[in-house]
Order: structure tokens, then C-alpha cells, then sequence
């Protein structure tokens, strides 16, 4: 059972709530990956504007606990003023801290990042950073009071998967206790499940289930993927070798000549 | 008086958050409210008074990933 600051969750699955065809697909699809997490946004509501309600009606209409994002945020005081704001409108402590450092790759600014998690989590939020693959900066946060770690493992909206298999594997082996999670980059759900594979407690993505071809299907898909790819880790992987291992046993073979 | 609402300039009567809320027409308990960057909670509007030049910002819950 996955633990995300108390909260127990039988799914390893969190699923982002934009870029989808429609309201309606976007809520068939959370529900055929069997997510319990969704994330969410704030922004500038229109006068006389009722998208907002309508939008929050719909998620609660799901059942899913909602985890408020601070996407879009370069600075640590306009990333905690918006986790503070989305507080007062979700009414959950849980924020997931984004402060981007970098236009082109969306790279977190780890050091404003850093910053602002400890601001909030001295005011009592529960912090999911959306964090590098750096372990120096993993530790950093932990020190801030994050107990739950969000690396990306590619840009946002990049589908690329995986690039630096070394460096989760380096993090999960150094904090074996910590719930991590992988947000961003995911493109596939071979993706998803190679890092449910090594170890990590879930997977949160977005864009490749809501630009799929058939979003509710790719959900399903990505709900099995990261249920495959976390019990196969249980299961213990066997390890690549070098050489070639017969599976046919060798002993009581024919002689013929 | 003149404010910034969501980077847009208006001229307005209200004195209150409260009151400009209702001025310009934005309803609904999903509402999230800041004044010159600090957080103003729901229940805190009506006693929120208003002064030239300051900058309010009104969000809503809106998808994110």
C-alpha cells in the first residue's frame, strides 16, 4: 500500500486533469487509470466567469483527492502565494511545489524550489516537489521538510521516458523510506513501467494519456503498466548478464553421434 | 478609485473585496482572493478595505497537471 503523507492510496498512479478533448473524457479517463490523485491548477478567473466551478464540480464529482500544482511559477514568492491561495480554494494541505527555472525545458529552479518548500511546510503544507534527478537537491528538500520527493525523469511534455536510469536508481537506493515519485517525461507506459521496475512508489503524468489517440484507453493502459511495473519489482528482477545462460537444463541430453 | 484586477485596470466604487467581487460580477464559493500578494480568506473580504493603486488577484480552480 502506497503511504503519501499518511494518506494510504492502492493506486501508484496520479494523473494530471489538463490538455484532454473534453471535460468528459478527462473524467472517463481518471477513472479507467484508477487513480486516486489528480492534480490541479489555479489561474485569473474571467468576470461573471463560471469555468472554474463547473471544472471543480466535475473533479469532485470523481471521488479522487485533488493535488493543487503551482505550475507555471518562477519565484519562490509567487509559488508560495499560490500554494497558500490553492489552499484556501482546495481545502488540502497537499501542494505540488513547482518553481521553473527555465523557459525551453521547464527545469525546476531547484534553489528557489528548496526555498520555497520550507516556507511552506514550516506553515504546515505537505509538500510534493517537482524536483531534478539531483541527489544533493533530494536531500535539500528532505531537510525542508518534504517527506515525499517528485523527480522528473524527462521535460514536461517530452514523452522522451527515462533519461538518466543511474540517477533514480541512485536516489531510490539513497532513501530507500521516502515515497518517490516520477513527475515528468513519462511518454509511454513501457515508461512507467521501467521506473515502477526500479523501485519508485508511483508514477504522475499527464500529457501522454490526455494527447493519446484514445485517452480512456491509454489510461487503462498506464493503470496496468504501473501495476506490472511495481510488482515485478516485488517480485525481484533478475539482472542482465554477460554472457548466455541456457533455461533448457543441459543434463540428460541425447547422444546421437 | 483605480485598481489591477487579474493585470487589468478598472475604475470602481467598492471600498471591500467583498464588495468589488460583487461589483465586477465574480460569484462562487471556488473563488481564491489576494491582495498586493498576500492571501485574503474567504471569510476575511468584507473587512479587506481597498486603497488606490492596489493590485487584487482573483483565481479559480482551473486543470493542471
Amino acid at each position: 500500500m502506497l503511504e503519501l503523507y499518511g494518506q494510504e492510496l492502492s493506486s501508484r498512479l496520479l494523473l494530471g486533469t489538463a490538455l484532454y478533448p473534453s471535460p468528459a473524457i478527462m473524467a472517463e479517463a481518471i477513472k479507467a487509470s484508477g487513480a486516486e490523485i489528480v492534480t490541479v491548477s489555479l489561474r485569473r478567473e474571467t468576470s461573471g466567469g463560471k469555468a472554474g466551478g463547473q471544472f471543480w464540480s466535475l473533479v469532485q464529482s470523481l471521488d479522487v483527492r485533488v493535488l493543487p500544482n503551482t505550475a507555471g511559477c518562477h519565484s519562490v514568492s509567487e509559488a508560495v502565494t499560490t500554494a497558500r491561495m490553492a489552499r484556501e480554494v482546495f481545502g488540502t494541505d497537499w501542494i505540488k511545489l513547482e518553481v521553473i527555472g527555465n523557459h525551453d525545458t521547464l527545469q525546476p529552479d531547484v534553489f528557489g524550489l528548496v526555498e520555497a518548500a520550507r516556507i511552506l511546510a514550516s506553515e504546515g503544507f505537505e509538500v510534493f516537489p517537482y524536483t531534478t534527478d539531483d541527489l544533493v537537491v533530494a536531500e535539500r528538500l528532505l531537510d525542508a521538510g518534504c517527506r515525499v520527493l517528485m523527480p522528473w525523469c524527462a521535460p514536461i511534455g517530452s514523452a522522451r521516458g527515462p533519461q538518466n536510469a543511474d540517477a533514480l536508481r541512485s536516489l531510490r537506493g539513497h532513501f530507500p523510506g521516502i515515497p518517490l515519485i516520477v513527475d515528468a517525461g513519462i511518454g509511454r507506459p513501457s515508461h512507467a513501467a521501467a521506473v515502477m521496475e526500479l523501485g519508485y512508489d508511483a508514477v504522475l503524468l499527464n500529457t501522454a494519456v490526455a494527447k493519446a489517440g484514445d485517452p480512456v484507453a491509454m489510461a487503462a493502459a498506464f493503470g496496468k503498466a504501473v501495476e506490472a511495473g511495481r510488482e515485478a519489482y516485488c517480485a525481484g528482477l533478475l539482472e542482465p548478464r554477460d554472457m548466455a545462460v541456457p533455461s533448457t537444463p543441459v543434463i540428460g541430453m541425447a547422444a546421437f553421434s | 478609485m483605480k485598481l489591477t484586477v487579474n493585470g487589468q485596470s478598472h475604475e470602481v466604487a467598492a471600498g471591500t473585496l467583498a464588495a468589488l467581487l460583487v461589483e465586477l460580477d465574480f460569484q462562487g464559493g471556488w473563488l481564491a482572493t489576494a491582495l498586493n500578494g498576500d492571501v485574503v480568506p474567504a471569510g476575511e473580504r468584507d473587512r479587506c478595505s481597498l486603497a488606490e493603486g492596489d493590485r487584487i488577484e482573483i483565481l479559480s480552480p482551473m486543470k493542471g497537471g
